[in-house]
C-alpha cells in the first residue's frame, strides 16, 4: 500500500477545486440551501455531465471510468471543503455502491449508466424512527405476492430520499420477525412506485437534505431484489462502510477549512495591538486543528486505500474513520466559532454552516460512540 | 499494514534482522529490553559493550553519509532498522544522543578537524555524549542560558549548570551551550562548546525521578575546561547550532517506537480482558479509541516517510504531539482498567510494574525534546505560518 496521492489524484484534486469554488461558492450554497431540493440542477448537470464525478468509482463495462475509492477521495475531500450541496453522497456513496457491489449484471446494466450519466440519482433507505444503525432498526416489512413482493412500513432519515429517482430499501421478511440480520432484504423501488410516498425533513443543518419515506403496500417485480433474499443486511452495511469512507474524507476537507478560515483570521485580526493568531491561546488551539486534520486525513485515506485494493478490515477502517473524522470536524468546526467570536456566531459567517454539517455528517451512518464500539467488537472484546 | 520496500530494502531488512536475533539471542541475551524508559541507568557498562559490538558490525549511526563512517541509508531504511531491533527487543542505545544529535550537528557545522575527532568514537560505540543545553532558567526558553564560558589561553573555562542531562552520569562527553558574551542580545551571546566529562571541574549529580530512578542528572561546572578548538559553528553562533540540532532529528525511530507501542496496547488489551474491563462499555469507548489512535500514528509515520526529502512536512510537525499524547492516554487507560490492582507494585521497596512504568514515565514524553507547549508554537509558526510572539 502507498501512503501518497499519486499525482493524477492531486490533478483531480485541483480541477475539482478551481470548479467548486465557482459552483459551490458561498453564495451558490446559501442559495440552494433554501430550496426544498436542496441542490441545483445545473450545477448536479455539470459535475455530472462535463466532469463525470458521478461516473467515477463505475466500472466502464457499465459507462463509468472505473477509477477506485482512493481517486474518490480528494474529490470527496474538496466537496467537504465547499460544503457541496448535491445528492452526491446519496447517489455514489450509497446507491451506486449497493448496486455494484450486489445487483445482477441486469441490474448493473439497468441502472449504472444512468448513475455515471448523471440521470438517476440514487439512495439507500435503511434507517427508521428509531434511529438504529443496525439491522434491528429494520422494521418495515415485506411478503412476496405473486407479482413478486409487497413493501410497508416506513423509513427515515433517508439521505436526499424525496427528490431521489431511485430508492434501494431495506425491509424484513414478515416472516423472520426477529431484529437480527437474517430475513432483511433490500429492494430497488423507482421514484413512481404506486404507494410511496415521500417527505422532505426540514434539518439543522440545510446544506444536506433528510426525508421520510412511507411504504403503502408497495409493490416491486421479482428482479427488484438485490442480492440474495433475507441476506440484505451484510450488503447494506457492506454499502454503509463505502459510504461512510466517503464521508470520512468529505470531513477531512471540510474540518481543513475550518483550520484555514481559522488561521487567515487569526493572521489578520488584531487585538492588544498584535494579531491574535501570535497569542498560544489561539496559535495552539490551531496546532491541535492540524493536527486533527491530518491524522483525520490518515484514517480517511487508509480506508480509502484499503476499499481500493480489497483485503481484511475493511469494517474495521470505515468505523475508525469515521469515528476520528467526526470528532476532528467537529472539534475544528466548533473551534473555528471560538476563535472568530462574535462574528463567528452570525448567520452571515459561514462558520455555522461548517458547525452545523459537523454535527449533521457525525450522526450520519452511525456516530462516533456507535463506530468505537464497532471497532471493539471487531478487536474481539 | 505494513511499509514498502524495495527488494534491496528488504534485503537490507532481513540483514538486519537476522543480525539482531543472533545477537540478541545469544552474547547479549542478558539485554533484551533492558534499559527502556525507567531503566535507563541500569545495566550501562553491559550497554556500552553492546554499543561497541553494534559499532564494529556496522549498525551505529546507519543514516550518516559513508564519508562519515555511516552507511547513507535513507530514513526509510533507517526507520526499518530501528523496527527491526525493538522487534528483537534491543536495549535502550546508550549512543544515540551521539548518533542521533552530536553527529549530524558535527556534520552539519563541526570542522574537519572536529568532524575527524568526534565522529568516529561515536561509530565504534566508544564515546558516549550528553546534550547540555537544558538549565534550571533556560527550559522552553532555551537562549536564556546562563553558564559561561571565557576563552583563557588555550582553553575554554566554563562555570554554571545544567540540568536534566540523560545519561550524563556515564557519558564521557557534553555538548554545552554556554553564554560566551554577555553583553550581546541573548541569542546572539551563545556558543557550542564539546566538553569532556571525565574532569575535575565537572560534577554530576543524579536526580531522583517520580518512578524511582535516576536517569537524567544535574551537572555542575566549576572551573570546567575545553580546548580552544572544540567550540562548534563559530563563535557566539550557538544558537543556529543548537536550532540545527534540533531540527536534525529525522523521526527515524518512529516504526521502532510503533511497535512498542503496539506491544504495550497488547498487554492492556489483554489486562482489560483478564479483569473483565473489556465488557465496561466506557473502557471499551477508551480502548477502541487508543486502537484507532495507534493505526492513525502508523499511518501518519508511513505518510512521513514516504515525503522523504521535502522540507518540514506536516506529517513531521505533529508527529511528536501526536504520539506523546496518545503514549500518555495509553497509560492513564491502563491504570484505570486494572482497578484496585493498578495500585500494587511489583515489589518493595519500590520495583514498579511495567503498567505503572508507562503510567508514570508517559508524562516525561509530553516535557522532554520540546514540550507539548512548544510544539504547538512549532506547528503554529512553522506548519501553519502564524506570527510568533513578540519577544
Amino acid at each position: 500500500m502507498e501512503f501518497s496521492f499519486s499525482e493524477d489524484q492531486n490533478e483531480l484534486r485541483r480541477t475539482a477545486r478551481r470548479f467548486l469554488e465557482v459552483a459551490s461558492s458561498e453564495a451558490r450554497v446559501r442559495s440552494a440551501m433554501e430550496t426544498e431540493r436542496g441542490y441545483d440542477p445545473a450545477t448536479w448537470a455539470q459535475l455530472s455531465e462535463e466532469l463525470a464525478w458521478t461516473a467515477l468509482t463505475i466500472p466502464e463495462e457499465h459507462g463509468g471510468l472505473g477509477l477506485s475509492y482512493l481517486d474518490l477521495h480528494p474529490l470527496m475531500e474538496e466537496i467537504g471543503r465547499a460544503l457541496l450541496c448535491a445528492p452526491f453522497l446519496s447517489t455514489v456513496g450509497l446507491g451506486a455502491n449497493a448496486l455494484m457491489i450486489g445487483g445482477s449484471e441486469a441490474q448493473k446494466e439497468l441502472y449504472l449508466p444512468g448513475i455515471a450519466a448523471g440521470e438517476t440519482r440514487a439512495t439507500l433507505a435503511f434507517a427508521e424512527t428509531n434511529g438504529r444503525m443496525d439491522a434491528a432498526g429494520v422494521q418495515a416489512s415485506y411478503v412476496r405476492n405473486g407479482a413478486g413482493y409487497l413493501l410497508s412500513g416506513a423509513k427515515s432519515y433517508v439521505l436526499d430520499g424525496h427528490t431521489a429517482d431511485l430508492l434501494i430499501v431495506a425491509a424484513r421478511s414478515e416472516r423472520s420477525a426477529g431484529t437480527g440480520a437474517d430475513g432483511v432484504s433490500l429492494f430497488l423501488v423507482p421514484e413512481d412506485a404506486d404507494g410511496l410516498k415521500r417527505k422532505w425533513l426540514p434539518t439543522m443543518d440545510q446544506t444536506r437534505r433528510l426525508a421520510s419515506v412511507e411504504l403503502h403496500d408497495v409493490t416491486v417485480p421479482d428482479d427488484a431484489l438485490l442480492g440474495d433474499e433475507g441476506r440484505g443486511w451484510r450488503l447494506c452495511e457492506r454499502t454503509l462502510d463505502l459510504a461512510r469512507i466517503a464521508l470520512a474524507a468529505e470531513q477531512v476537507g471540510a474540518a481543513e477549512m475550518c483550520l484555514e478560515m481559522s488561521v487567515e483570521y487569526a493572521k489578520v485580526r488584531k487585538q492588544f495591538g498584535r494579531p491574535i493568531g501570535s497569542f498560544q491561546a489561539i496559535k495552539h488551539k490551531c496546532a491541535d486543528m492540524l493536527t486533527l486534520v491530518e491524522s483525520a486525513r490518515s484514517a480517511a485515506f487508509y480506508a480509502s486505500a484499503l476499499a481500493t485494493q480489497g483485503g481484511e478490515g475493511l469494517e474495521e477502517a470505515a468505523s475508525s474513520a469515521k469515528a476520528y473524522c467526526s470528532d476532528a470536524f467537529f472539534h475544528c468546526a466548533a473551534e473555528m466559532i471560538q476563535i472568530h467570536g462574535g462574528i463567528g456566531f452570525t448567520w452571515e459567517h459561514p462558520a455555522h454552516l461548517y458547525f452545523k454539517r459537523a454535527k449533521a455528517t457525525e450522526n450520519l451512518f452511525g456516530g462516533p460512540a456507535f463506530h468505537r464500539e464497532r471497532v471493539a467488537a471487531q478487536m474481539g472484546l | 499494514m505494513e511499509i514498502q520496500l524495495s527488494e534491496e530494502e528488504e534485503a537490507f531488512r532481513q540483514e538486519a534482522r537476522a543480525w539482531l536475533q543472533e545477537q540478541l539471542n545469544g552474547p547479549f541475551k542478558e539485554l533484551q529490553g533492558r534499559g527502556a524508559s525507567g531503566d535507563q541507568d541500569r545495566y550501562v557498562e553491559e550497554r556500552v559493550a553492546w554499543g561497541k559490538v553494534m559499532g564494529a558490525a556496522g549498525w551505529n549511526c546507519i543514516g550518516w553519509p559513508t564519508e562519515f563512517g555511516g552507511r547513507g541509508c535513507s530514513i526509510k531504511e533507517e526507520a526499518v532498522f530501528n523496527e527491526e531491533y525493538v522487534r528483537a527487543n534491543g536495549p535502550g542505545n546508550v549512543g544515540h544522543i551521539g548518533e542521533t544529535l552530536l553527529g549530524p550537528t558535527l556534520i552539519h557545522f563541526g570542522s574537519t578537524e572536529q568532524q575527524k575527532r568526534f565522529l568516529p568514537p561515536i561509530v565504534s560505540g566508544e564515546e558516549i555524549w550528553c546534550q547540555g543545553y537544558s538549565e534550571p532558567g533556560a527550559g522552553s526558553d532555551l537562549a536564556n542560558v546562563q553558564t559561561k564560558a571565557r576563552l583563557v589561553g588555550d582553553e575554554w573555562v566554563i562555570e554554571g549548570q545544567k540540568i536534566w542531562t540523560s545519561g550524563a552520569q556515564y557519558s564521557d562527553w557534553c555538548f554545552v551551550l554556554c553564554r560566551t558574551d554577555p553583553e550581546a542580545p541573548k541569542h546572539r551571546g551563545i556558543s557550542c562548546l564539546l566538553v569532556p566529562m571525565k574532569q575535575e571541574g565537572i560534577e554530576v549529580r543524579p536526580i531522583r525521578q517520580m518512578g524511582g530512578s535516576s536517569e537524567f542528572a544535574e551537572v555542575f561546572f566549576d572551573g570546567a575546561k575545553a580546548e580552544k578548538d572544540h567550540l562548534v559553528g563559530g563563535v557566539h553562533n550557538g544558537w543556529k547550532v543548537a536550532m540545527g540540532t534540533l531540527a536534525f532529528e529525522r523521526g527515524a525511530s518512529t516504526l521502532g517506537q510503533q511497535y512498542l507501542f503496539q506491544k504495550e496496547f497488547e498487554q492492556v488489551v489483554a489486562a482489560a480482558r483478564e479483569s473483565g474491563a473489556a465488557k465496561d462499555p466506557i473502557l471499551r469507548q477508551r480502548i477502541a479509541n487508543a486502537a484507532i489512535g495507534l493505526k492513525i500514528m502508523r499511518v501518519n509515520a508511513l505518510r512521513m516517510l514516504e515525503h522523504e526529502g521535502a522540507d518540514l512536512n506536516r506529517e513531521a510537525l505533529i508527529s511528536k504531539l501526536y504520539w506523546s499524547n496518545w503514549h500518555r492516554d495509553l497509560g492513564k487507560l491502563a491504570m484505570d482498567l486494572l482497578g484496585p490492582e493498578a495500585e500494587l507494585l511489583d515489589a518493595a521497596p519500590y520495583e514498579l510494574t511495567a503498567m505503572q512504568k508507562w503510567y508514570l514515565f508517559s508524562r516525561a514524553d509530553t516535557i522532554y525534546a520540546g514540550s507539548n507547549q512548544i510544539q504547538r508554537n512549532i506547528i503554529g509558526e512553522r506548519g501553519l505560518g502564524l506570527p510568533k510572539e513578540p519577544r
